[in-house]
């Protein structure tokens, strides 16, 4: 397969960061087009500098890669400089490793952390002559496949997508290479058609056209009837994917390593996936039930392996709240120990204030870079936390601050959302009392005045698949008056407010995010046309147009009887079916119900990693059950090299 | 301490890279290599590394330098070897040296710069009539877009001389190999620096020379000026008490 190289080369004098276009990182892989039998073409749908240090998919192009028959090249969305440019010169959509076409390959995989990156997948398509609607397509096209956690509720993309995948993808990767390789060879009988049947069968494998959707009349509630299975061979619901042992898959062993600048500039290794804390907007930690820990020696090995081929200064243990690893103490020490003098930084970029000690903060800092503390109380005031089931309490926010201020920090970052259910001006305001707060107390723990505490407010959007999917999402004009008053009330006290820094964005793209979150097939029609009218990089502040996507909701909406209000301000009923009902993510939905009235009654939840099972299903419904330590081990001292 | 200086290149589609983005590669590499690299003190300490006025993002290069401070000597050529294998394909490390005791700082013996442009489609008569024009003109003044917005610059004064080349340009895949005139030129290092770009926006001010397709600028060396208008090349200094 020819690269498109010679064609794309000209015109990279004329945009902006063409770094970002020629691939080329280090652990990179390019192999022979004619020595493969399935290609994969794998897309995270944002811009290079937030796409490349994506962990999902580089684990999926490694796995894949290794695969002797296998090829695995990467693409990202083209900023519109670039696309302008390629449109006018014939230059279709390409990968970064190889520049070839993506039309060509067998299957493009697109990894959707956010629903905000939709317009980008229509805008790949269609520069990679693929067509957007997945029932235009021919065995001459690539079979499209939606994954990462958007892709618990595809349905909003249901029209440009053959199929999706919930869940982990190490594995089931791999299950639909052997499917599509066995297709290949029996010389690909029965079309597109029945490869997807082929992997619809499985079970693990959602493709939406073998689903018909009904529809209730706007008088009943517009909402949907009925989801059911057009053909046999296809499953009524389709299983969300866990992969167990995550020892067994240390991927990335070698981590990509860009020229370009991207969002995160260290190494990262996943201690642990899932999460059962049990925050009732959190979807990442519900999807991702139960957890799985990887052991201190399985981090050890992925982070000596991982420095020696990346040169990076700095690794992040990432996890969804990575201090309640069973041993982060005995792995932060170890790790603090094997790189003292080498000059390499330590982070845990995701960490709650309950589990957080001074201690860890110093092992973390022992490679001489300290990095900044960040914690995430999540919500003011004490009832909102109940709400939400996030249960750190003031007294350990501030107390942890005020240590970590003593011991020499001098800015510490706390996030926060606005708009959560049952919210109250009085719950959002108690944000600037918990500022102020750790402002004082930590002047007086530090002796200093000079100390820092900035708070970043997003606004909260309601995800499938968690307690607040029925919740009714509060509208931008609320949300942009309560950060009105709490920017007033942190400055109505010059003397605290001063060292308070305040970060947050308007309420609007959080609709917009809301309506594909929690959309059904209907709302294709809104992202269509959407990114007819020019929309792109949605994500991006400077790109996303709020009057475009309101326009082109009220026009494609109007005709069914529904609107944008009704998908995202509008409180669901708990017979209501729900568009992502035939999506099994294992948990219960009478027990989310259940959450969502504890939550309503602010009532708390606790940690099945330390009660008793609560019964959210995952596990029964997956056969699945908690892998965490402790194991007892610590890490050796490496051997010096040489 | 050891002081090494470094001569390296950037080939290929690194030309594409940005200063910082060389910068990031090239620490990277350093401690892939295990270098003993001697870091600043400090909040956040840094391998101490100084940059030689780097090529424009875009611009090749087979003569870029950096001097890097060690913590404990190392063999300058094994240092090569090494630290080349580590780098990405495209940034190739190609000398070092033991930077001579009381020699002064590097980046006074770097004044000027020699830059190869080629540009496919356009005659190496018609660029020589360019060039001659170009280096009649007492004053060329060009527009440049920096980050302080649009700002004019004399392109002549820098210029020390320029010559044209004729050569085929073998293409990867189609179009098929094409002729193209290309320029040598030598250019002094001021403020604001007169780059490739800045040289073809002149040649387009005194003759109107349009190329078809953009230009490949590849700096080819960089020194002081000798009294021909040749460059010295900066290292020798060091290369003779090195080699002793």
């Amino acid at each position: 397969m020819e690269s498109v190289f010679p064609r794309l080369e000209p015109l990279l004098p004329r945009v902006s960061k063409p770094v970002q276009y020629v691939g080329g990182e280090l652990n990179s892989t390019v192999k022979d087009w004619d020595a493969t039998t399935v290609r994969w073409a794998l897309m995270y749908p944002d811009a290079y500098e937030v796409g490349l240090p994506n962990q999902g998919v580089m684990i999926l192009y490694e796995v894949l890669n290794e695969q002797p028959d296998v090829l695995a090249e990467r693409t990202y969305a083209i900023w519109p400089d670039l696309e302008a440019l390629m449109r006018e010169h014939g230059v279709p959509q390409f990968t970064v490793d190889g520049h070839r076409p993506v039309g060509a390959f067998d299957l493009l995989g697109v990894s959707f952390a956010t629903e905000l990156g939709y317009t980008n997948l229509l805008s790949a398509l269609d520069l990679a002559g693929i067509p957007l609607h997945a029932a235009d397509r021919t065995t001459e096209h690539p079979i499209v496949v939606a994954g990462g956690h958007a892709a618990f509720n595809p349905e909003p993309i249901a029209d440009f997508v053959d199929a999706a995948v919930l869940g982990d993808g190490e594995e089931a990767v791999l299950e639909i290479t052997d499917l599509v390789r066995a297709w290949k060879a029996e010389g690909s009988p029965g079309g597109r058609d029945e490869i997807l049947t082929r992997l619809a069968e499985t079970g693990g494998v959602y493709v939406p056209r073998f689903y018909d959707v009904g529809y209730l009349d706007p008088a009943s509630g517009g909402g949907i009837e009925y989801v059911r299975p057009n053909r046999e061979r296809v499953p009524e619901r389709i299983a969300k994917r866990t992969t167990m042992d995550l020892d067994a898959w240390p991927y990335p062993k070698q981590p990509l390593v860009p020229l370009a600048e991207s969002v995160h500039e260290r190494m990262s290794v996943e201690i642990f996936r899932g999460c059962t804390r049990g925050c009732r907007f959190c979807q990442a930690g519900m999807i991702t039930r139960p957890v799985r820990e990887r052991s201190i020696e399985g981090i050890g090995e992925m982070v000596r392996r991982g420095l020696d081929a990346s040169g990076f200064e700095e690794v992040g243990l990432l996890s969804l709240s990575s201090a309640d690893h069973s041993e982060i103490a005995e792995v932060t020490k170890g790790l603090a120990d094997r790189y003292e003098g080498t000059n390499t930084g330590l982070s845990l970029p995701s960490t709650r204030v309950d589990a957080f000690n001074i201690d860890l903060a110093n092992e973390l800092s022992r490679g001489g870079r300290r990095s900044g503390l960040t914690f995430a109380p999540e919500g003011g005031s004490e009832r909102i936390r109940r709400v939400i089931n996030k249960m750190v309490s003031e007294e350990d926010l501030i107390r942890t601050v005020s240590a970590a201020y003593a011991a020499g920090w001098r800015q510490v970052k706390l996030y926060f959302m606005c708009g959560l259910p049952t919210e109250t001006d009085e719950d959002v305001l108690q944000i600037a009392a918990m500022a102020k707060e750790v402002i004082r107390a930590g002047r007086e723990a530090s002796g200093r005045k000079d100390i820092r505490c900035t708070v970043s407010i997003g606004g909260f959007v309601p995800k499938p698949h968690t307690p607040f999917q029925w919740a009714a999402q509060c509208d931008p004009d609320t949300v942009d008056d309560r950060l009105r008053k709490l920017r007033a009330a942190v400055n109505s006290d010059r003397n605290l407010g001063r060292n308070i820094g305040m970060r947050y964005h308007d309420g609007k793209p959080s609709l917009i995010e809301g309506l594909l979150s929690r959309g059904d097939r209907r709302v294709g029609r809104v992202i269509e046309r959407v990114w007819r009218a020019g929309g792109r990089f949605d994500g991006w502040s400077e790109h996303f147009s709020y009057e475009r996507w309101v326009t082109a909701a009220a026009e494609a909406l109007a005709p069914l009887g529904v609107d944008l209000a009704w998908f995202t301000t509008r409180e669901r009923t708990e017979d209501e079916v729900l568009p992502w009902d035939h999506l099994d993510s294992g948990l219960d939905k009478e027990w989310l119900w259940d959450d969502w009235q504890d939550a309503l009654d602010e009532r708390e939840l606790e940690d099945c990693r330390w009660t008793p099972c609560f019964d959210c299903g995952v596990c029964p419904a997956m056969g699945t059950d908690i892998e965490i330590g402790p194991t007892g081990r610590t890490l050796l001292p490496l051997t010096p090299v040489n | 301490m050891q002081r090494l200086r470094l001569r390296y290149a950037k080939r290929g589609r690194l030309r594409f890279t940005s200063h910082r983005d060389i910068a990031r590669a090239f620490e990277r590499a350093l401690r892939r290599a295990h270098v003993p690299m001697a870091y600043s003190q400090g909040f956040n300490p840094h391998p101490k590394i100084s940059w030689i006025g780097a090529a424009p993002t875009g611009v090749a290069s087979e003569a870029e330098y950096v001097e890097i401070q060690l913590v404990t000597p190392v063999e300058p050529a094994e240092l090569v070897a090494v630290l080349d294998r580590a780098m990405p394909t495209g940034l190739d490390l190609l000398e070092a040296v033991v930077a001579a005791p009381g020699g002064g700082a590097l980046a006074d013996r770097v004044e000027a710069g020699r830059w190869r442009i080629e540009l496919p489609g356009v005659s190496p008569g018609d660029l020589s009539a360019a060039v001659t024009a170009l280096l009649a003109a007492p004053v060329v003044e060009v527009e440049r877009l920096t980050k302080q917005g649009m700002r004019t610059i004399d392109a002549r004064a820098a210029i020390v001389n320029a010559t044209v080349a004729t050569a085929t340009v073998a293409s990867d895949s189609p179009p098929p190999d094409v002729t193209c005139g290309i320029l040598e030129v030598v250019v002094r290092q001021t403020t604001p620096a007169v780059r490739p770009d800045d040289v073809l926006s002149a040649l387009r001010v005194v003759a109107d020379l349009e190329p078809p397709v953009p230009a490949k600028a590849t700096r080819m060396a960089q020194g002081r000026l000798d009294d021909g208008g040749g460059l010295a090349d900066p290292l020798a200094q060091d290369r003779a008490v090195t080699q002793g």
